[in-house]
């Protein structure tokens, strides 16, 4: 299945979590939340959280900046 | 002499809030931050990816310096309403710098979008502090809509032009009844004095630190100056006078 992640379109297996949706980015998990489709998941949800079918995800961290 | 400067359930020190944006590495940085006394500095939220971690969140943790996330980059109160909860949940923090830019020219804050997400964080239990223009009403909306802080601007973000309308700074401190920090614009020690001096409880600036060549004197200057126009205004200054009044006695 297809999903947005951070604006652009990547295929991942059905069924797949955020969790695993982080692993294959390679991020550092620090630091880091993430929202599918505008709803924040908590970080405790991430292994069980099933990522929908052409969901829109955003994975942001802290920067410096302001 | 107990002097904190308390926004919320937060309890400053300092009354200077430092920027990380716009400093050429982390060790500048990790010295102006450290020169300038500040124990509260902003960052903020971008996106993700394999080379990310920028070690800005590292740096400020060893300092002990707590964080202030902002939402720079948003349009819209959406926007920013989900930036400052992916904020929450990242960084485990109630606060949050709601700025809401109207274009990228003048990077001035858009009043509507930003009372807007004001309103939704404050009743989502945030501690907002909203970066908002000099407008004494609006400064009042935002804090009638549960804003901790309201952080006028002295002159766009990034100008370095100090205190463009200093009245209305003081209209809006004298009908404040939360923290006013003066917020963008700051080019010198002299600019944080005055807005410490018009009656702010604190001053938050960046690029006057970070971009300035010895970054480090800098951001020392700008806590003295900070602390100066604090001690002058809790001192009391004489009336301005049109005539010369002799301070020595007749002989």
């Amino acid at each position: 299945m297809e999903i947005k992640v951070n604006g652009s379109w990547r295929e991942f297996p059905d069924g797949a979590t955020v969790s695993e949706v982080l692993d294959a980015l390679d991020v550092t998990r620090q630091g880091v939340a993430v929202a599918v489709n505008g709803e924040v998941v908590r970080r405790g949800e991430w292994e069980a959280s099933v990522v929908p079918k052409g969901a829109n995800i955003d994975v942001l961290t802290a920067v410096q900046g302001g | 002499m107990d002097d904190a400067l308390v926004i919320g359930e937060h309890k400053l020190t300092s009354r200077l809030i430092i920027g990380t944006g716009g400093a050429a590495n982390l060790s500048v940085l990790e010295r102006a931050l450290v020169a300038s006394g500040t124990e509260l500095t902003t960052v903020a939220m971008r996106k993700a990816d394999a080379d990310g971690g920028t070690g800005v969140l590292g740096l400020v943790r060893r300092l002990g310096i707590k964080l202030l996330p902002n939402t720079a980059g948003c349009r819209t109160a959406a926007e920013a309403v989900l930036t400052a909860q992916l904020a929450r949940e990242a960084l485990d923090t109630d606060l949050i710098k709601l700025e809401v830019h109207a274009d990228d020219r003048t990077l001035l804050p858009d009043p509507f979008e930003t009372l807007d997400a004001a309103e939704q964080l404050a009743a989502d239990g945030f501690t907002v502090l909203a970066y908002t223009n000099d407008d004494p009403v609006l400064a009042l909306r935002l804090e009638e809509a549960g804003c901790a802080a309201v952080m006028p601007l002295g002159a766009p973000i990034g100008t370095g032009l100090g205190i463009r309308n200093p009245h209305n700074i003081e209209l809006i401190v004298a009908r404040a009844m939360v923290p006013v920090i003066l917020d963008a614009g700051i080019g010198t020690a002299s600019d944080a004095c005055l807005a410490m001096e018009l009656g702010c409880d604190a001053v938050l600036l960046s690029t006057a630190v970070t971009r300035a060549k010895d970054p480090e004197r800098m951001a020392a200057a700008m806590r003295a100056g900070v602390e100066a126009g604090r001690l002058a205004r809790d001192a009391g200054r004489v009336p301005q006078r049109f005539w010369a009044h002799a301070s020595s006695p007749p002989r």
